[in-house]
């Protein structure tokens, strides 16, 4: 009774939340799991279980190994994508901690792209990144004719090898202001008594940086790469507004997207559970590690 | 004291707005006869050609349905790709538009098997539109003995566009009639300097164009066997056919991943281009952009081909104005209602009835062409396929158009009529 009397009120406050959480987070994917595993491949209905054979068939039997392509340009992203934002969230951060004036304009500048939705930002990039070279080139192509350095004129997106790489820019220049702000924010969180003491100690300026202030940074350059490795992972909009739907960019999201519109259910919804695997395999070791460093401190 | 009585005035007003906004939801969400006068007509007719056509069919369905309000509900979009994805949640959450346009054809099998529409068989007896059709076209429409859909107009898929000036610098005085006079062209094209003769966009325009090609390899009916499952996609004359589409690839724009029709359909116009494949809507749209200087032929080798698509309208099943539906779907028929539409997007009336005096140019050899050529579906607007079929061609395409394999293009097909055909 006394415990209830301890609890009690918290879980009394907490449960509008927990319901709605238990309805439409995790029934709705107790519903998208049982959806991919039965054989609603139209709109009439389900006619029965049908295993995993859903899954498998994405991965052995999708007509031009539809699928593993998706997967293989998602994989192109997500890593030029996450390299892209940690080079420049990390060097705008470094700029920006070894002080120069404005600082706060500096910052602004940064940081604005983010408040761009990635539909507005990939019309423009659409057009940024027009794939016709020599004559007519525009976009980024027809500056670089322009300044006469025609050999730099590339595919972009449409490289059938690369095209995920170019695809990636956007989202480079999107979000590497946020990675800057969150490594700031680690910067300034660490202790000047520690800089002091290197000082005291002889420590060279590489020194300093190297075994002083970014071992401290660990942190946020794990939150960072979580978020940012999560984000590219749903991508979808900036994909649909740059490329359209097509094989060329096709990612997971979008194959749901199309697949849906054939009223694929069960198609779509396997493919869904596999890409919320994917999602769930970076973010839930990252739960438990500071979970556990929670715990600890 | 005037803080209260503030308050009172603020309560009064937001109750008006409340009451205002209760019978605004009920006037829209009340069924059947009674109560509602609006017919919501779903379209991916947003601009050009299309919407000055629709505009005209809703003069007509003014006329011939007073106190019938008319709504658009256009999506705007390549193809109807995005009216479509729109429409797909709308009858899933079973709040369907009063009418909507779906290809007439093998894409209406989708959502007849979905049961989301209604037959109309008795209608088109009481509208008279059984003898005002073609037979060849009722008999398309026909499914299990039950007609779905009321044919606004028919579409013709299988025609070249040129630009005339360009020809004429190139020397080009007569059209290609066969696959070699017309290759002997383009290469006459990029010697003047034309560097990508032939002009097309992204995957869906790509399937167009292979069609094209399929239908001089393989002939009407063999074609026809294509997407029903009785012509084999792995077969040495379909290898032929996707090899005849590999050179004249090779003729194009090399950015066409990233063109839709209409930025493919500036290449010509700019004169960049000598030749698009595109349907029959590209004349209203041309025309639209007072371009003038353009041509067309038959796809060379097609003979005496017409390969027809038809927009078509159909009844809901749970459409909140029953009534006003149908009359939307007379007037469509109706003699009136097809002259007002075609004549302004530039496609032809699905009814033998009309006088070609009415029409432009164009049409009017369309019509004829009509009345005496032999018919074929095509696939990528929905009369042969359904969307899933369009879907894994369009992925097929997307991948030919980079790959450039031809022995892939030929089992990825060969699969999606595996699953999708019939």
């Amino acid at each position: 009774m006394r415990r209830l009397r301890h609890w009690g009120p918290g879980l009394l406050l907490l449960s509008p939340s927990l319901i709605l959480l238990a309805v439409f987070v995790y029934g709705l994917i107790a519903w998208t799991t049982k959806l991919s595993v039965s054989d609603q491949h139209d709109a009439l209905g389900s006619k029965g279980f049908v295993g995993l054979k859903n899954y498998q068939n994405l991965f052995t039997n999708d007509i031009q190994d539809r699928f593993t392509h998706s997967l293989k340009n998602l994989l192109i992203f997500t890593v030029v994508f996450l390299v892209g934002t940690m080079f420049f969230g990390l060097l705008w951060a470094f700029l920006l901690e070894r002080g120069v004036r404005a600082e706060g304009f500096f910052r602004t500048v940064y940081l604005f792209p983010m408040a761009v939705s990635f539909v507005a930002s990939g019309v423009v990039w659409r057009w940024l990144m027009n794939p016709v070279e020599g004559d007519g080139a525009g976009g980024i192509n027809g500056l670089f004719a322009a300044m006469h350095l025609d050999f730099l004129q590339n595919k972009w997106w449409t490289n059938p090898n690369w095209g995920m790489a170019a695809m990636a820019m956007p989202a480079i220049w999107q979000l590497s202001g946020y990675v800057m702000a969150l490594f700031l924010a680690g910067f300034r969180g660490i202790p000047a008594e520690l800089k002091e003491a290197a000082a005291v100690d002889g420590a060279s300026t590489y020194r300093l940086y190297r075994n002083v202030i970014f071992p401290q940074l660990t942190p946020v350059a794990l939150s960072a790469l979580i978020i940012i490795g999560h984000m590219s992972m749903k991508m979808f909009d900036l994909i649909m507004s740059v490329s359209g739907p097509q094989w060329l960019t096709e990612v997971p999201a979008v194959y749901v997207w199309q697949t849906l519109l054939t009223s694929d259910y069960a198609k779509a919804a396997a493919i869904s559970i596999v890409l919320l695997v994917l999602v769930a395999l970076v973010i839930v070791p990252y739960l438990i590690y500071t979970n556990r460093a929670e715990k600890n401190s | 004291m005037r803080f209260t009585r503030r308050a009172v005035v603020a309560a009064v007003g937001v109750a008006a707005l409340l009451t205002a906004t209760a019978c605004g939801s009920s006037d829209n969400s009340s069924s059947g006869g009674s109560g509602s006068k609006k017919v919501e007509v779903f379209t991916w007719w947003a601009d050009g050609g299309e919407k000055a056509g629709l505009d005209g069919l809703v003069a007509q369905f003014g006329k011939d349905c007073a106190g019938q309000e008319f709504v658009n509900g256009a999506v705007a979009g390549g193809a109807g790709a995005n009216a479509k994805q729109v429409l797909a949640s709308r009858l899933q959450t079973n709040d369907p538009p009063d009418t909507f346009q779906a290809h007439a054809g093998a894409e209406l099998k989708d959502y007849i098997k979905a049961g989301q529409i209604e037959d109309l068989s008795a209608d088109y007896a009481t509208w008279g539109l059984k003898t005002a059709f073609p037979q060849g076209l009722i008999d398309n429409l026909t499914i299990d003995g039950k007609i779905y859909s009321v044919p606004a107009n028919i579409h013709r898929a299988n025609v070249v566009w040129t630009n005339k000036k360009v020809l004429a610098t190139a020397g080009i005085t007569e059209d290609p009639k066969d696959l070699a006079t017309f290759i002997a062209d383009l290469d006459k094209l990029k010697a003047k300097g034309i560097k990508t003769p032939l002009a097309v966009g992204k995957d869906w325009t790509m399937l167009m164009l292979l069609e094209s090609v399929l239908i001089t390899d393989l002939g009407p009916d063999k074609f026809i066997g294509l997407w029903n499952g009785s012509t084999d996609w792995k077969g040495a004359d379909v290898t032929k056919g996707v090899t005849d589409f590999k050179t004249l690839l090779s003729y194009t724009n090399t950015d066409r991943d990233a063109l839709d029709w209409t930025d493919a359909e500036k290449l010509v116009m700019d004169g960049k281009a000598a030749y698009q494949l595109m349907g029959d809507w590209e004349a209203a749209d041309m025309d639209a952009k007072k371009f003038a200087d353009y041509g067309w032929f038959t796809f060379p080798g097609n003979g005496q081909t017409y390969q027809w698509l038809a927009d078509s309208f159909v009844l809901p099943k749970g459409a909140k104005n029953v009534d006003g539906t149908k009359c939307w779907l007379k007037t469509v028929g109706s003699a009136d209602g097809q002259k007002a539409f075609n004549t302004k997007k530039g496609s032809i009336p699905a009814r033998t009835d009309a006088s070609p005096a009415d029409y432009p140019k164009y049409q009017q050899a369309a019509m004829a062409d009509w009345k005496t050529f032999k018919q074929v579906p095509s696939c990528a607007h929905g009369s042969a396929c359904s969307q899933g079929f369009q879907g894994a061609a369009n992925s097929a395409l997307g991948a030919f158009s980079t790959k450039q394999d031809i022995a892939a293009l030929q089992s990825a097909m060969a699969a999606a009529a595996a699953q999708f055909g019939k």
